[in-house]
């Protein structure tokens, strides 16, 4: 469904990404796992169009995506969740949640999406005048993740959406992803927290200055003393 | 008294018109687009010379024509700003700001040297004056001219308002203020969003042009430049960014220069206004209705 092939990203004179390869098949959960710099960030935002591959190609659903604008690539259905959660801060949270449905002209279906969303996010629907700013670190999550579902995703990019979150909060999140997909959305993880994201990923990639350094199904990752030792802190 | 207050609200509906389209901008990207009151200038001449493409005008009809006029001159200078972002401004995006304000003083120049180029130094008549029948109204002699005009403004700017509050334009707009590469990520074509916001803004400074060319009667290539002064005046009452704030900032600052002008005299009009601005940038830079944000990380 996506298959990214020999990306390769500059930035300046730093090289990120160095002939990177991963694939992410229908239904799947795949887990991107690597240290801080590692590259990880700079897989997504290629993915996405945020940043120009300086080589390779990156084609989802038969369509070539390389170097294509971001705003195309989400109407495609590859819908990117930023690091750091990125929510409108003054605006709130419902006028967040309509904004994952401006691709969508029948307004109709995007109130439909949204009470889907508050359906599956409660918290949201009792904040739903609230300025997104305003949320608690773990609710700007959920609402940048029911975000991106307004828009109808057919794979969603998640950037290390456990980062800064208490371990209660990340399970819930977790929880949240593994339904997400249950439903039908593939979904690229990248973490930080290898142990959450294994919990519920299908396969796994480990990325190193750029570059694949293992992968494999969760279970055998999860097992792996390079990735125990490395990622797990040694547990 | 209240011929001053109706002075001062008739005149700070035209500094809010030409406000609005410098805040938009402002607000969207970041920049203070010095050009702007020169397209106001365009505006007016662009009336002009529709107006003079038409011919003359009898009085009867006066009302009409303008309106029609506007309409055009809106398309107009709203192009006119859609190019002005295209050429000169996009390619800066991610340029520092300072490129891009010395950019704005250049395009500004521009504007103005280029219309002295086509149209000469002097002064022109516009061919349609909107005089007329006046009335009164609690003691202030307010003629149907104005009335209309400050009417205009009005719509144009309840228009804009429900845009931006409202719609999934305005949505975008004030997302894109935000965050454009998030808004990238909602599916929001970031820079066709951003070509919008420059026409809408052209148009409502253009249409702001043709008005004061209709009630003053003359034009000339540099009276865009003390009202971009004016206007940036203004919306930073008002609080730069903000819609109403902005619109409250224009009014206001008519209000101060009527009274300021009957207390102190004429020659301190402008004087007025720009020590409002110094008072405002130091003591309170986010204007009346700034944002205050509340964000938790
Ligand atoms: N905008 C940028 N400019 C320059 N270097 C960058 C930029 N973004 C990331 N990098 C560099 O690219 C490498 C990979 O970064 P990133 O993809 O953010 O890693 P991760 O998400 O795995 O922490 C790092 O060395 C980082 O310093
Ligand atoms: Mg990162």
């Amino acid at each position: 469904m996506l298959e990214i092939s020999g990306l390769d990203v500059h930035y300046g004179g730093v090289h990120a990404l160095r002939g990177l390869s991963l694939t992410v098949g229908p239904g799947e959960i795949v887990a991107l796992l690597g240290n801080n710099g590692a590259g990880k960030t700079t897989t997504l935002a290629a993915a996405s169009g945020l940043v120009r591959p300086s080589g390779g190609t990156v084609v989802f659903d038969g369509h070539d995506v390389t170097g294509g604008r971001p705003h195309r690539v989400t109407a495609l259905g590859l819908v990117h969740v930023p690091e750091g959660r990125r929510v409108f801060s003054t605006l709130t949270v419902h006028e967040n949640l309509q904004l994952g449905g401006y691709l969508v002209r029948d307004q109709a279906e995007v109130r439909k999406r949204i009470d889907r969303v508050y359906e599956l996010l409660p918290r949201l629907a009792e904040r739903r005048a609230q300025q997104g700013g305003t949320l608690s670190g773990g609710e700007q999550q959920m609402l940048a993740i029911g975000r991106a579902l307004v828009t109808g995703p057919r794979m969603l990019l998640l950037d290390e959406p456990s980062m800064g979150l208490a371990p209660l909060v990340v399970a819930s999140v977790m929880e949240l992803i593994a339904q997400i997909n249950a439903e039908g959305t593939a979904v690229l993880l990248v973490e930080q927290n290898a142990t959450a994201a294994l919990g519920i990923a299908h396969r796994g990639y480990v990325i190193e200055n750029g570059e694949r350094v293992l992968d494999g199904p969760a279970a055998e990752l999860r097992d792996d003393p390079r990735v125990v030792e490395a990622y797990l802190g040694g547990v | 008294m209240t011929q001053l207050i109706w002075n001062g609200l008739f005149v700070g509906s035209f500094y809010a018109l030409v406000a609005l389209g410098y805040s938009m901008v402002y607000g969207i990207i970041k920049l203070l687009n010095f050009a702007h009151g020169d397209l106001y200038m365009l505006g007016a001449f662009a009336g002009f010379a529709i107006l003079g493409a038409v011919g003359g005008v009898s009085s009867s009809m006066a009302l009409p024509v303008l309106l029609a006029v506007l309409v055009v001159t809106m398309a107009v200078t709203g192009l006119a700003g859609v190019a002005l972002e295209r050429i000169a401004y996009r390619p800066l995006r991610r340029a520092p700001r300072l490129s891009l304000l010395i950019t704005a003083v250049g395009a500004s120049f521009a504007l103005e040297y280029g219309m002295r180029a086509a149209a000469g130094a002097d002064p022109r008549v516009y061919p349609l004056r909107l005089g007329g029948s006046s009335l009164e109204v609690a003691g202030a002699r307010l003629t149907l001219a104005q009335l209309v005009l400050v009417g205009v403004a009005v719509v144009l700017m309840i228009g804009l308002n429900l845009l931006v509050t409202r719609t999934r334009e305005g949505r975008a707009m004030r997302a894109i203020a935000l965050d454009p590469t998030t808004s990238s990520l909602m599916g929001i074509d970031v820079n066709a969003v951003i070509s919008r916001t420059f026409f809408i803004g052209s148009a409502l400074a253009g249409a702001a042009g043709v008005m004061a060319g209709a009630y003053y009667g003359k034009i000339d290539f540099l009276m865009g430049f003390l009202i971009g002064l004016k206007a940036f005046t203004a919306a930073v009452i008002g609080g730069i960014g903000n819609i109403p704030g902005t619109m409250l900032g224009g009014l206001v600052l008519g209000l101060l220069e009527s009274f300021g002008t009957f207390w102190l005299g004429g020659e301190w009009r402008d004087v007025f206004a720009f020590g409002v601005l110094i008072l405002f940038l130091t003591v309170r830079p986010t204007g009346l209705l700034g944002e205050r944000v509340t964000e938790r990380v």
